[in-house]
């Protein structure tokens, strides 16, 4: 069963944002991971890069197959979690805890469009 | 139209498999993970449900001209209980499908084709049957195919079934009598691995999954691994690596194609690009970065699109970021520096042998 996090935003694509202060910090939900099966490769943009809600900012790889990662906000890319560079796995180990990338939020209203745990929960089967 | 399953279609939900459509079948992709079957079958034991590919016999007294005719391999003179490996062609050289032939005897051929190709390459060989004293049966519903894959193959076959394959070279079969019926077990496979392949009745398939399943050696494994597998000793894949555009001279297959046997369907048109050297060729490329090649991305050099990735992976044996890629012939070289176009950025990579890794074969 795959988990969820209570004071999350959720996105119908499987991404997350975790928001601390003006800043959200994305990755892809412990479901996503499952679905997923073994992480290979996390294709990320880079540092000062801009992401646009609704659209394509990379790509998390299983040896079969490679999902577009979709950015649930619009923002700047402030920091790039290097470390699933070399351990891609970490992802399937935690992916709650190991975020892909930390964007300075352009418009937090955004998040009103995502749900929330509970709401996430129903659409994961 | 709905997918078709294999006799063992109900052992796969059971053990939980994620099941794909694939070849027109029902089949799992995996069971615990690729890539822990993807290293059981390297290292120790691993078992495919392969009930989708297709088996025909062509029997008579013309059967031998038959094959001859359809089959770019030379059988002639061969031994009984030899299996030969190679393509059957349209005439302008492109490929049908690519098959395996086993001899059963003078006049009795047993062809093992591609699941996705069965109605089309039967329908083939009876077309081009007419005027050949020989009969044409579509036994793919007959079978079912269980393929026993890795170093342990040999002691588990003996172990869980009974069946010893210590006296069949690599690429041969034997005919064995189980539970009132006549099995085929051959000494083959798609992995790069030691290993063998049995043709058997579903009621025998069924049986001898779940002996199979009973053995500690053995580890359940789905299409997933069976391609990166093959991909990495660089077997070809029909639509992949062989296609009716892609003749085996361009997939360099071509010692699986013997003009001087005499006349075969296709053959004044693979002579011909043997000669001239064919236009594209597949290639295999490893990538600098850790980006991974997929099927349909764009490989570049000069600042063109030279050609696409056929099939590529992170090789689950080596680590590396490596592809096959149908290319101009131009940059086929070894060596040669080429790039591939994953995502937005294009990422450099140098041609090299498209087998990644070594085949470990029992002579």
């Amino acid at each position: 069963m795959a988990k969820t996090i209570e004071g999350l935003y959720y996105s119908e694509s499987h991404e997350y944002v975790k928001v601390e202060g003006e800043y959200g910090y994305i990755g892809i939900t412990d479901f996503a991971q499952e679905q997923l099966g073994n992480v290979v490769y996390v294709d990320t943009p880079d540092e000062d890069d801009e992401v646009t809600a609704g659209e394509t900012f990379g790509a998390v790889e299983s040896v079969k197959a490679a999902s577009d990662l979709i950015s649930p906000v619009s923002g700047t890319v402030v920091e790039v979690n290097e470390a699933l560079e070399d351990q891609p796995e970490l992802v399937n180990e935690d992916a709650f805890a190991n975020w892909i990338i930390k964007v300075k939020l352009s418009d937090p209203s955004e998040l009103d469009a995502l749900m929330d745990a509970a709401a996430y929960a129903e659409i994961c089967h | 139209m709905a997918d078709k399953r294999t006799c063992l279609y109900e052992k796969h939900l059971a053990a939980g498999a994620k099941m794909v459509p694939f070849g027109g079948f029902e089949m799992p992709l995996q069971y615990s993970g690729i890539t822990e079957e993807h290293n059981a079958v390297r290292h120790s034991c691993g078992i495919f449900d392969v009930s989708h590919m297709g088996e025909v016999r062509i029997s008579g007294p013309q059967a031998e001209a038959l094959v001859q005719h359809l089959f770019t391999n030379d059988i002639a003179g061969a031994p009984v209980g030899k299996i030969f490996y190679g393509m059957m062609l349209y005439p302008h050289g492109g490929t049908v499908d690519d098959l395996l032939v086993y001899k059963e005897g003078e006049t009795d051929f047993f062809l093992v084709i591609n699941a996705a190709n069965i109605d089309k390459d039967v329908a083939w060989m009876q077309q081009n049957a007419a005027g050949f004293d020989a009969t044409v049966d579509n036994l793919s519903d007959v079978y079912g195919q269980i393929a026993i894959q890795g170093p342990k193959s040999e002691a588990v076959m003996l172990e869980a079934l009974g069946i010893d394959g210590s006296d069949l070279a690599f690429y041969t079969f034997k005919k064995v009598e189980a539970q009132g019926e006549t099995l085929i077990v051959s000494r083959t496979g798609y992995t790069g691995e030691d290993g063998f392949e049995i043709y058997g009745s579903h009621a025998f398939t069924q049986a001898a999954w779940d002996k199979l399943m009973g053995h500690a050696d053995v580890k359940p494994c789905g299409l997933g691994c069976r391609d990166t597998l093959r991909f990495e000793v660089g077997l070809p894949l029909y639509g992949d690596e062989l296609s009716e555009e892609i003749t085996p001279i361009m997939a360099g297959l071509g010692m699986f194609v013997k003009p001087d046997k005499g006349d075969f369907i296709g053959r004044d048109a693979v002579v011909k690009q043997k000669a001239e050297g064919p236009a594209q060729k597949i290639v295999g490329i490893e990538l600098a970065s850790a980006a991974i090649p997929r099927h349909g991305y764009e490989v570049m050099a000069d600042g063109k699109v030279i050609g696409s990735v056929t099939t590529g992976y992170r090789s689950i044996s080596t680590g590396k970021s490596v592809c096959m890629a149908l290319i101009d012939a131009t940059y086929a070289p070894l060596g040669t520096a080429v790039q591939v176009c994953i995502h937005r950025k294009t990422h450099d990579g140098t041609v090299i042998k498209k087998r990644f890794y070594d085949k470990h074969y029992k002579k």
